[in-house]
């Protein structure tokens, strides 16, 4: 069987990333804790940079605290200058939390942050200190989705509590878009049960127009509610490749015995009738009709353009849990998705895909890990997929290769509201779908010799 | 709506080890210099990046070389296709390469990783020369980059250049020197031949959105021959025989005045200051190059030529944009200082005042000149951050931000109109067609309607 045959051959270097490193995902999921600060502890470079990156995206500011390594620091160690970056943050951004994440270079000197800041807190006494978070985030271990899991089980770590059951539920919903973290916390209020969901940046990360400037933006989650977590009557994740090892909700199994239910990101019918499913057996209360309604309209549309979508073959690349959704998704619409890469290695993606796609073989579809976008390229040249789906990162590939593109996930920083596109849900497979039907349309109505106007 | 927001921004203190760094120019203010050129404090929210970001930037746009950084995935990821550098020709300063350091590596050391990454590269694309970015990682492991960098020039007969840019040992103005020190290595290692006595390098313009095309024009209307432009649209072959020339033209004089100076005293090329940005300053730049050339009046006869027609050219919609935008304030936070005196002079042509003038990098002089420079009222400040660029912008009720991507969201967010000038910039800004554009894009931001929404201008909360 000649099944998954690659045309990729060994190299060392990495052509054209597709990951971003640790510290940013951390970064981004202290963002979404309320009142919090994110500081680097390493060179400025490395907030300068993660700021500039998510502000393109975003398009919000993000401000990243540094602790601004020099020579001697980086031979005496960065004891000093955490203390004093903590110091100086604590006093222009006033914040209730810091949310302190390492780079390569302080974890390579062999800072031992935790000790320096049990140090700190003797100095300055306890009582009017912003809670500090620490995440430990060395840029060559993994890549920004597990800074970002990472940030978030510290996040839990640091301020969940056990005691008396409560009538809450708790949703680690991943690195997904504010308008999705949004989606999800409508169903949640209609399904009526209070809930603790983490990381939220819906509002900081989108949010309005300000009078003044706002040092820490609004919004976020309260860090009382993630203190109530661990009373949770249980956890949902979303995360095909998240271990309950290294996840918040496994965190809140294992030290407070909340029930871990971890599953696929709600995208496409079947994966949201799950998520939907675990709610209504959780809250013990029916989908809200709203929802029947949704999904019934997406049925239809499914019905209404799947000859534009049957047998087209994708380019699916992103994080490894957006890229197998989004496969499980493309072969429920007949779309095949004929290479599945990520950046990403956590040797378990097509492991979980097979789970979702048990034909995945059959069809010849290639999972690759640990990729970037020159290997990408070169397997589209051979497999001549119909379009891409992806983040603004594969534009280059698709220019050159004239493949159209379909934006998703992160980063979108070549098109205007990519923080604001809906993935998740009967909602964000829907507006996902019609999206990839007018793709397909569009593209046969530029290539048709009539140039139809009906279709 | 809500009801009004209490605004703290009067309760905005600068930071103690700040102070001196920040200068108010009114009739009362101390004498003295600003606080500059240190690295920045810690826990500040800097704008400014590291030693990395400084080496890449001065290299970035040369193109048909390939650029490698070494060091985990992050620095390259971040630096892919970021700036605005285009080519006519190869386009090898678009991609990212990576050595991608795993924790084995950083355990072992890098080298051998690094080796087979540049062996397979070079084969892969053929590139002019290579350079070789050493970030943080690799000043602590030790990895020896120059003898890898030796090896494999010896073995693939290319220039292999080591780029000391460990992101930590200082700011981004040492990675403007090693870049420069990169740079030095490949100059006098080509042919002269053919190259005039009447022939500049144009240094310090990277061709943002084309600048430096737009530039060169000029320059070789007048008839001078252009040798190297470092690095906007670069070529390797032009860099080494770029000691053939007979004046440096140094426009971002913080990140090029190094190489200048080490060209003049290795091979005496004088070199000018000048900046590309605003009518003033674009024909100024003319004139002294013309002036080099004192036995050919020919040469500065051009100049006032071209100065003339492209002027009346654009004259007419400038004083529209004028009319506008005469007695609007507008804030400016760059990287170099040097620029700043070419906006300030550039937006006084569209009839608009400056009340906050800062940069990333600039030093005592920049700064004095600054002061002078400056209305009453004006704030200078050295190696700011959001807290207090808002608080400036507030406070001197600014019409519009200049700055970079890093500075936009902050305007936006408080209803300010904003105007990129920096290196992400997809539309050319210097030269007379740039001045024109610039006052376009400045009248279009400044006059759009979307503001009457902000709150600060009475708008919805």
């Amino acid at each position: 069987m000649t099944t998954n045959a690659s045309t990729m051959t060994a190299k060392t270097a990495t052509q054209n990333a597709c990951k971003l490193c640790t510290p940013l995902g951390a970064c981004l999921a202290f963002r979404g804790i309320e009142k919090c600060v994110p500081f680097l502890h390493g060179s400025q470079g490395c907030a300068t940079y993660i700021r500039r990156y998510l502000i393109s995206h975003y398009k919000e500011p993000i401000d990243i605290a540094s602790s601004n390594f020099n020579e001697e620091t980086a031979v005496f160690g960065g004891s000093h200058n955490l203390k004093l970056g903590l110091k100086n943050v604590t006093q222009q951004y006033k914040p209730q939390v810091i949310g302190i994440a390492t780079t390569c270079l302080s974890e390579t000197i062999g800072d031992d942050v935790p000790m320096i800041l049990k140090d700190y807190k003797a100095i300055m006494g306890e009582a009017d200190l912003p809670t500090m978070i620490f995440a430990s985030t060395p840029s060559y271990t993994g890549s920004h989705i597990d800074g970002f899991h990472t940030a978030v089980r510290s996040a839990v770590q640091t301020f969940a509590t056990g005691g008396a059951k409560k009538n809450m539920l708790n949703l680690f919903s991943g690195m997904i878009s504010p308008a999705d973290i949004r989606y999800l916390k409508e169903i949640l209020k209609e399904f009526g049960m209070p809930f603790m969901l983490l990381p939220d940046y819906s509002q900081t990360l989108d949010g309005g127009p300000w009078g003044e400037y706002h040092r820490i933006p609004p919004g976020g989650t309260p860090t009382s509610a993630i203190a109530d977590s661990g009373s949770a009557a249980a956890s949902i994740e979303f995360g095909s490749t998240l271990e309950a090892k290294k996840s918040a909700a496994g965190y809140l199994e294992e030290t407070f015995g909340v029930p871990r239910h971890s599953m696929p990101l709600p995208i496409g019918i079947k994966a949201t009738d799950r998520f939907f499913a675990l709610l209504e057996e959780l809250t013990e209360k029916p989908m809200p009709e709203k929802y029947e309604d949704e999904r019934r309209r997406l049925v239809d549309a499914y019905a209404d353009g799947h000859k534009y979508v049957f047998g087209r073959k994708a380019i699916l690349y992103g994080e490894e849990d957006l890229v197998i959704s989004m496969a499980a998704f493309l072969r429920e619409i007949g779309v095949v998705p004929v290479l599945c890469a990520s950046g990403g290695k956590s040797g378990l993606m097509k492991k979980r895909m097979l789970e979702l796609i048990p034909d995945l073989e059959e069809l010849e579809i290639q999972v690759r890990e640990g990729v970037d976008f020159v290997d990408i390229e070169n397997e589209a040249k051979v497999l001549k997929p119909d379009f891409l789906i992806g983040n603004s990162k594969g534009f280059t590939m698709s220019r050159k290769n004239e493949l159209q593109l379909i934006r998703i996930g992160f980063p979108i920083h070549d098109r205007f509201g990519g923080q604001r596109l809906h993935h998740l849900g009967y909602k964000g497979t829907q507006e996902l779908f019609d999206r990839i039907v007018n793709t397909v349309i569009e593209y046969r109505q530029n290539s048709s010799p009539v140039g139809y106007t009906y279709i | 709506m809500k009801g009004k927001e209490v605004m703290d921004t009067q309760n905005i203190s600068l930071l103690e080890g700040r102070q001196k760094q920040v200068y108010e120019k009114t009739a009362g203010a101390p004498e003295g210099d600003i606080a500059c050129e240190k690295t920045s404090l810690s826990g500040s929210v800097s704008q400014r990046a590291c030693v990395f970001c400084g080496s890449r930037v001065v290299l970035y746009p040369v193109a048909d070389a390939i650029h490698i950084v070494h060091g985990p995935i992050g620095c390259a990821a971040y630096t892919w296709d970021i700036r605005g550098a285009v080519s006519s020709g190869p386009e090898l300063h678009r991609l990212s390469f990576s050595s991608d350091l795993q924790e084995m590596d950083v355990i072992y050391g890098g080298e051998k990783k690094l080796y087979k990454s540049l062996i397979e590269l070079i084969d892969q694309y053929q590139p002019k020369a290579a350079f070789i970015y050493s970030t943080c990682i690799i000043g602590l492991i030790g990895d020896d980059i120059d003898a890898v960098c030796k090896k494999v020039a010896k073995e693939k007969g290319i220039p292999v250049l080591p780029v000391h840019s460990e992101g930590f040992k200082g700011t981004k103005k040492d990675g403007y020197k090693a870049a420069c020190n990169a740079l030095m290595k490949l100059i006098g290692q080509g042919s002269t031949e053919g190259i005039s006595k009447y022939s500049i390098n144009i240094l310090g313009e990277f061709n943002l959105a084309g600048e430096a095309w737009i530039i060169r024009e000029y320059y070789e209307k007048m008839g001078i021959q252009v040798v190297a432009t470092m690095t906007g649209d670069g070529r390797i072959d032009d860099i080494r025989r770029s000691h053939g020339a007979s004046l440096n033209v140094v426009q971002c004089s913080g990140s090029m005045t190094t190489l200048a100076k080490e060209m003049e005293e290795k091979y005496g090329i004088p070199y000018i200051r000048v900046s590309y940005f605003g009518f003033e300053d674009m024909s100024k730049s003319l004139y002294d190059v013309a002036q080099h050339f004192p036995e050919r009046p020919d040469i500065m006869e051009k100049a006032k030529e071209i100065v003339r027609d492209e002027i009346k050219q654009y004259y007419p919609e400038m004083q529209k944009f004028k009319a506008a935008l005469t007695g609007k304030k507008a804030a400016i936070y760059v990287g170099g200082a040097f620029k700043t005196f070419s906006l300030i002079k550039a937006l006084r042509t569209v009839g608009m005042s400056v009340v906050l003038a800062g940069s990333q990098t600039g030093n005592k002089q920049d700064y004095k000149n600054l002061k002078e420079m400056c209305d009453e009222g004006t704030v200078i400040v050295d190696d700011s951050n959001p807290v207090e660029l808002s608080k400036f912008i507030l406070e001197k009720e600014a019409d519009l931000l200049i700055g970079g991507v890093k500075e936009r969201p902050i305007a936006f967010k408080l209803g300010v109109a904003f105007c990129d000038h920096n290196h992400e910039r997809k539309i050319p800004l210097a030269g007379f067609i740039g001045m024109y554009y610039f006052a376009k894009e400045v009248y279009e931001s400044v006059m759009s309607p979307v503001w009457q929404f902000a709150p600060r201008k009475g708008g919805v909360k």
